[in-house]
């Protein structure tokens, strides 16, 4: 598994791996989980398109996604958050059917975009992906204060002068890049469990958010290594494992803190 | 209507003409008062008076607002800090991995872009601001996971960390004990005095805070007056605001604002005190 043919797919994970993790902090903390599964579907729909047109995918992973980005954060100023999300998220299943029965893509490029695929990233994507998700990290720590504080609570965000509007914005174009990449090598149905799993375990572990954004990004990027390694050994969609290590990750964190706070009672009575 | 003392030096906040209209109807109208450096004003009035609609008129959130407010005589602009804000309600969830300490920093820096180092005066500054409100015992733990008690002690640290000149606490006495509801006017009192900061402290009822407060601005239908205790709880002024007439009573050191009778003629619009008003 370590053959020089295997070289993108550690490069390309551990990338993905660190931007989902630092993205899917904020992801949990603000609740936008829905809009982290609505926009990977968006990428499918994009990449499909891609294929049918005879586009590089990376193009309609990318524009795609921070179009559905676009779409959830415009509607959402007139209709309740959860409804903008999921008027996006049925509007690009439909045009990725379309895509795709209009289009005559091989049957395992399909499953490779929905489940994920270790080789998903090939040498000649391998430097966008780089270049893209250095990008996306350094928007995020420009973002940061401001985001942390619209999550916490917008309202005093709002009062100190921060355009909570624009925060957002801003937020759901970065969590379209994260996805644009994040989807070639775990898949588009799979993408939310690792923008989701790494994170809520972090949160419920550590209380201070510096603290539990690099917890959140280590437990990411260890999720995505062992991911490759069972994908490879097992032959199975790399998708797989991730979703289910991001839901166990999730278990055993709660189940943790639940017998941590149980301890500091029975030791106080 | 409006009654104020005009003092010679200029006033820390000024509304003037304030008027709020959302889809045909007015929230509040002409609103007029001021408030002076290191005061403790009171802004008393039911639910549904505008309390809150008028902090964020203060804070320059409001929309479809006409007239002014002006803060050392200048045009409010956002992000103005010199004002704090404490609202009326804030839910945290009990997961969210941001400890006291941490939401009271972001006052002094969460409205800024870019990464950089926390200077160590900053966290000083948490320090002192969370003694301040009593709150250095529970710095470290979540806030979602703090008592309603212990996170209004930790917004007043956040909000004035920022060192304002002027305080905007929405109803902070809401869901509290009475025991409690005098520990924290007697600690906002004490900041207030300390820090040199004035207070507009929002409230159903006026009489915990006699003892403290300064001036009152009093809201009703939406008119608002204002001045001290003594010029505003008054029957002809509340009369006036009310439009129709109450009686003042004062007992064993307490003010209560009474109907003295129904209305007669059209059904009495809900901003009618039916009975007691406190
Ligand atoms: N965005 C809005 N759209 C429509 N009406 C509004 C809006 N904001 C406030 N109002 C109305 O303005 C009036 C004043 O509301 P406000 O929240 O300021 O009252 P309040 O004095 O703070 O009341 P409470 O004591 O219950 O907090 C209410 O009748 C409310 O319904
Ligand atoms: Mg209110």
């Amino acid at each position: 598994m370590f053959a020089s043919f295997m070289t993108n797919a550690w490069l390309s994970g551990t990338v993905v791996a660190l931007l989902a993790g630092a993205v899917g902090f904020f992801v949990v903390v603000r609740g936008a989980s829905f809009a982290a599964h609505a926009i990977p579907n968006g990428a499918f729909a994009g990449a499909a398109g891609a294929y049918l047109v005879g586009m590089n995918p990376l193009v309609g992973l990318v524009s795609f996604a921070l179009l559905s980005a676009l779409g959830i954060g415009v509607t959402s100023r007139r209709v309740r958050n959860d409804v903008a999300t999921a008027l996006s998220l049925v509007a690009m299943l439909a045009l990725g059917a379309a895509f795709l029965s209009a289009s005559l893509i091989y049957e395992p490029t399909i499953n490779a975009l929905l489940f994920g695929e270790i080789l998903g990233v090939s040498s000649a994507q391998l430097w966008p992906v780089l270049v893209l998700g250095a990008l996306s990290v350094l928007a995020l720590g420009w973002l940061y204060r401001p985001l942390v504080y619209t999550s916490v609570a917008p309202e005093l965000a709002r009062a100190r002068g921060v355009n909570a509007t624009l925060v957002d914005v801003l937020f759901l174009a970065v969590v379209a890049l994260a996805t644009a990449l994040t989807v070639p090598v775990v898949g588009a149905l799979l993408t939310f469990s690792l923008m989701i799993g790494p994170p809520a375990a972090a949160r419920v572990l550590v209380a201070r958010p510096g603290l539990a954004i690099a917890l959140s990004v280590a437990l990411s990027v260890l999720t995505v290594w062992v991911s490759i390694a069972a994908s490879y050994t097992f032959n199975l969609p790399i998708g797989f494992f991730v979703g289910v290590l991001g839901a166990s990750l999730y278990l055993a964190a709660r189940v943790f803190a639940r017998r941590r706070v149980s301890d500091s009672v029975t030791y106080r009575a | 209507m409006t009654s104020q003392l005009h003092e010679a030096s200029q006033p820390l906040l000024e509304v003037r003409g304030a008027t709020v209209n959302i889809d045909g109807r007015d929230i509040l109208r002409d609103v007029n008062f001021s408030i002076n450096h290191g005061e403790f004003t009171g802004l008393i009035g039911s639910n549904g008076a505008g309390k809150t609609t008028l902090f964020r008129v203060i804070l320059g959130l409001q929309r479809q607002v006409t007239g002014s407010v002006l803060v050392h005589g200048e045009p409010i602009t956002r992000a103005n800090r010199s004002i704090g804000y404490v609202p009326q309600k804030v839910l945290f969830d009990p997961d969210l991995p941001i400890r006291a300490r941490d939401l009271v920093a972001l006052g002094a820096d969460g409205h800024r872009y870019g990464l950089s180092r926390r200077p160590r005066a900053l966290h000083a500054a948490v320090d002192e601001m969370l003694d301040a409100v009593d709150a250095g015992s529970f710095a470290d733990r979540r806030v979602g996971g703090l008592s309603g008690g212990e996170q209004q002690r930790v917004l007043v640290a956040h909000a004035l960390i920022s060192r304002p000149e002027l305080l905007l606490l929405d109803e902070p006495l809401a869901n509290l004990d009475p025991g409690s509801v005098e520990e924290i006017i007697a600690l906002l009192h004490r900041v207030s005095q300390r820090q040199r900061v004035a207070i507009l402290l929002s409230a159903h009822e006026m009489n915990p805070l006699l003892p403290v407060m300064d001036r009152v601005v009093y809201v009703a239908n939406g008119h608002v007056a204002s001045g001290t205790t003594d010029e505003v709880v008054r029957p002809s002024v509340l009369s006036a605001l009310y439009g129709h007439h109450v009686d003042v009573l004062r007992v064993h050191g307490r003010v209560l604002v009474v109907a003295t009778a129904l209305p007669v003629g059209p059904a009495p619009s809900d901003q009618h005190p039916e009975f007691v008003v406190e």
